[in-house]
């Protein structure tokens, strides 16, 4: 009888911020949408009402069915009979209720059947479902592939393939090939076009997620002779023509649940979704900054678990004659692992706000053009939200494995054994610092910010706002810590070596990463006084961090790069 | 073949999360210190319904239960997981049942609501124990009961194939519909609340509760027709007052103390008339009974 959103006020704390008034009045067009659909919002209170009462659903499911069926999900595992995936039995169970719940396509609009939540309550649901199975919440999550047929496809696919994702049917996207990882443009599965407009798929696709999915979404080269993501094209799988089989599932260390597939196709029949040509460039650049958002989003759940596992234990466990948490080396360790949750979750709903204006205003602006205001606007958010995707996901799959490592220490040698939770939860977590680009993945995404002022920006953005009186000295640290970053920014760039920035990048983005955390849980704590301690605790953490690289940047010589260099 | 399903439910307080407040000094419940919630067995028997309903394109199911206004709570909560409507039979001259005057008040609803072909119904409820309501509901209405039930396996020409759960294993029975299945809490849980349903239905008020609502909610009441839940009264369901509420409960309670159970086994009797009587003797003789 658990609840996972309703034991959690800090959900609905970051659901009811400010900015979520004028979201939800985009993303429902003034509440216009009442008048054709009986569930559609009839103003912000009850659009605010319905999320609550929806996430209550999600967070019921969650902590009845999905964590508890968690342990046997990892022990069981999928397999593969006659090219096809056969899925854990409790993971069969965990989608039947996310079924018959009415979670699948929750952020589509409502004439294809979604919910048409904006993109932070869906990221919401994401968080509760991670923090209950982390492999499960790829296959619910994959749902948000239903995104880009949305934005990219013709209206009769949309028709076709999102009212199919809202009742219920899963999705993948298939870009990665043994010899295209990270490097994407080298992706070489074969797109011939027929006479009759279609398309047929040959070659091999490896790691894909939940791979014998019902829709996918594949990226293939269609311009034959190219070598490089010009002549990659997007194109959607319809697994009910048949043509892709899965030849062999990963044994992984973690999310053991979510089957990691190779697939092959033979002359597999799929549609071109969106224009050819444009398919690395445009369509998965746009997938992947979703997808990275749903990986925030699933470290997120990952610390949080972490850090009620190591609490829960840290209470219970007694030597010496006392809990183990009255100790200050315990105690240390478990504030600072709840700074980083509420400082990543912060992050990640910041992060997902601009990312709910600049889409709605996109989606406007296909029904009507959009006022100069209202461009500059999304145009603004649209770069927030790009600079914030990398960090949130960079760093908050970095502290969720932090925090799983922690939650382990916590627990001592019981921790290291099979019994507890924590041991599936440090493999579950090892995956998302590397996929959907890895950490130093998301320093490349993330330093242009950097040198073109984003984050700076920002934070002064930030700094502007006013804050309690007992808040006052914190802000000034961060002041103080904000000019640390700038001076090395300046440092840094103010060298013309290629090397020698791309070395202190690394620095430099995490630097703007724990200085626009700590300004976010000041306005949190401005907001309600339960965040007051994280704010403190992180600061300090942040400041130790600032210190620490602006001392590197200002100690070292772009010369001494060569001292690192291993051949 | 479409069905007319009732599903019998009750509004319950949680005495599955009993704190130290739970009970008052003279050992009756304190309902302010436990929330209220459907009986869990009812919920199996509300999915077993919709299963019906699944399978049996065209059925609609209704939930029929018996007290409080605010028991409309768990009429929305029967409609989120997929029920079509239901029905609150409450009045003050209701209060006090015992089974005998609950199944009676139940079963004069159920004949007012005529046109049924199944009623389900969970084995107990989580606050008296007896399951007793639902088999007398089927012996005032004349029907056919099966009990235990965990899996209704098929529903063809005018009869119910039901799996039971016994003691010492399974048993599957037949019998002509209508008729009246309790179901057991072995039976699969009932599926969650529907996102789309949740919206669309939690404005969905009865009479009693709309006469307290803003005119705006009011006036969504008179526009949205289907949000508009039912609420009986005995003299609606043309009850008898000699048999309802307290008049009609011959079950008076003399004193209620705490009992900690100390028995580990169970007594299995065959079911030969002497080894009953027997023991019917016995419960007197110990006054366990009488």
């Amino acid at each position: 009888m658990a609840n996972f959103y309703t034991d959690n006020p800090e959900l609905r704390h970051h659901l009811t911020h400010p900015l979520m008034e004028k979201i939800v009045a985009l993303k429902e067009r003034n509440y216009t949408d009442a008048e054709k659909y009986d569930y559609a919002p009839l103003d912000y209170a009850d659009a605010q009402d319905s999320y609550d009462k929806v996430l209550e659903i999600v967070g019921e499911i969650c902590g009845d069915i999905i964590a508890p069926n968690a342990e046997d999900v990892d022990h069981q595992g999928p397999r593969v009979e006659n090219g096809r995936v056969i899925y854990a039995d409790k993971t069969k169970e965990n989608l039947e209720a996310c079924r018959k719940a009415g979670l699948m396509g929750m952020a589509m609009p409502r004439r294809y059947g979604g919910l048409n939540f904006p993109i932070t309550p869906y990221i919401m649901a994401a968080d509760i479902v991670s923090r209950a199975d982390t492999g499960f919440e790829n296959l619910w999550g994959l749902q948000d592939c239903a995104e880009t047929i949305y934005e990219f496809a013709d209206e009769e696919q949309k028709q076709k393939f999102i009212t199919r994702v809202c009742q219920g049917e899963t999705m993948s996207m298939d870009l990665t090939e043994p010899d295209a990882g990270s490097d994407l443009q080298s992706v070489m599965l074969k797109a011939t076009e027929q006479p009759d407009g279609t398309w047929r798929l040959n070659g091999v696709k490896r790691f894909i997620t939940n791979g014998d999915s019902d829709i996918h979404l594949v990226l293939a080269r269609s311009e034959a002779g190219t070598k490089d993501g010009r002549g990659l094209s997007m194109f959607i799988y319809d697994k009910r023509d048949g043509g892709v089989n899965v030849r062999r599932i990963e044994n992984k260390m973690g999310i053991k649940g979510s089957p990691t597939c190779e697939l092959t196709y033979k002359n597999a029949k799929a549609v071109l979704c969106g224009s050819r040509r444009l398919g690395l460039i445009k369509y998965v650049m746009a997938l992947m900054n979703g997808a990275r958002l749903g990986i925030a989003a699933q470290s997120v759940g990952v610390s949080e678990l972490a850090y009620r596992e190591a609490l829960a234990y840290a209470r219970d466990r007694k030597q010496f004659g006392k809990a183990i948490i009255e100790f200050p080396a315990v105690y240390e360790m478990l504030s600072v692992m709840k700074a980083k949750l509420d400082a990543s979750r912060s992050l990640l709903y910041a992060c997902a706000r601009y990312v709910d204006i600049y889409k709605v205003y996109d989606d406007i602006a296909k029904e009507r053009s959009l006022t100069p205001e209202e461009r500059k606007e999304s145009k603004h958010y649209s770069r927030l939200a790009d600079a914030l995707t990398p960090l949130a996901k960079g760093m908050g799959s970095e502290y969720c494995n932090q925090n799983a490592y922690d939650c382990i220490q916590i627990h001592g040698g019981s921790g290291f054994m099979k019994d507890y939770a924590c041991e599936r939860l440090y493999r579950d977590a090892r995956i998302t610092s590397i996929y959907e680009g890895t950490t130093q993945l998301q320093v490349v995404a993330a330093i242009r910010h950097v040198t073109t002022g984003t984050y700076l920006n920002l934070i002064k953005e930030y700094d502007a706002e006013e804050v309690k009186p007992e808040l006052q000295a914190i802000k000034n640290r961060l002041e103080a810590m904000t000019e640390r970053y700038a001076k090395a920014v300046e440092t840094v760039t103010s060298v013309d070596d290629s090397a020698y920035g791309d070395f202190m990048a690394r620095r430099l983005v995490e630097m703007a990463g724990v200085i626009v955390m700590s300004y976010l849980l000041l306005q949190d704590a401005n907001r309600n006084d339960s965040f007051k301690r994280s704010a403190e605790v992180y600061t300090n953490l942040a400041e130790a961090e600032v210190t620490k690289h602006s001392d590197f940047i200002a100690n070292f010589k772009p010369e001494e790069v060569s001292v690192y260099k291993v051949d | 073949m479409s069905l007319n399903i009732i599903v019998l439910a009750k509004q319950v307080p949680d005495t599955r999360n009993v704190g130290k407040d739970a009970m008052k000094e003279d050992g009756t419940i304190n309902r302010a210190a436990l929330p209220a919630i459907f009986n869990p067995e009812d919920l199996n028997a509300l999915e077993q319904a919709l299963r019906l309903k699944d399978s049996n394109p065209g059925s609609t199911v209704t939930l029929l239960t018996m007290g409080l206004p605010r028991a409309s709570e768990i009429i929305r909560e029967a409609i989120y997981r997929g029920a079509d409507g239901g029905i609150v039979l409450t009045d003050r001259c209701l209060g006090g049942a015992d089974t005998l005057a609950t199944s009676y008040s139940l079963a004069q609803a159920v004949k007012k609501f005529g046109n049924y072909d199944i009623i389900l119904g969970g084995r107990q409820a989580i606050d008296g124990d007896t399951a007793q309501v639902g088999p007398q509901i089927a012996e005032k209405l004349g029907i056919p009961q099966i009990t235990y039930a965990e899996e209704i396996v098929d529903l063809s020409d005018g009869h119910v194939t039901v799996k039971r759960r016994l003691e010492n294993g399974v048993e599957t029975v037949k019998a002509p519909i209508p008729c009246v299945v309790t179901v057991n809490g072995s039976a699969p849980d009932c599926r969650p609340r529907n996102a789309m349903r949740v919206q669309k239905y939690k404005y969905a008020a009865s009479p009693s509760e709309a006469a307290k609502l803003s005119d705006e909610r009011k006036a969504l009441l008179e526009k949205r027709p289907y949000l508009n839940l039912q609420e009986w009264s005995a003299a609606y369901v043309d009850a008898d007052p000699e048999q309802i509420g307290l008049p009609g409960s011959p079950t008076k309670v003399k004193a209620i103390e705490n009992v900690v159970f100390t028995a580990k086994d169970c007594r299995v009797l065959s079911d030969n008339d002497t080894e009953i009587e027997d023991l019917v003797k016995e419960l007197i003789t110990n006054h366990t009974i009488g």
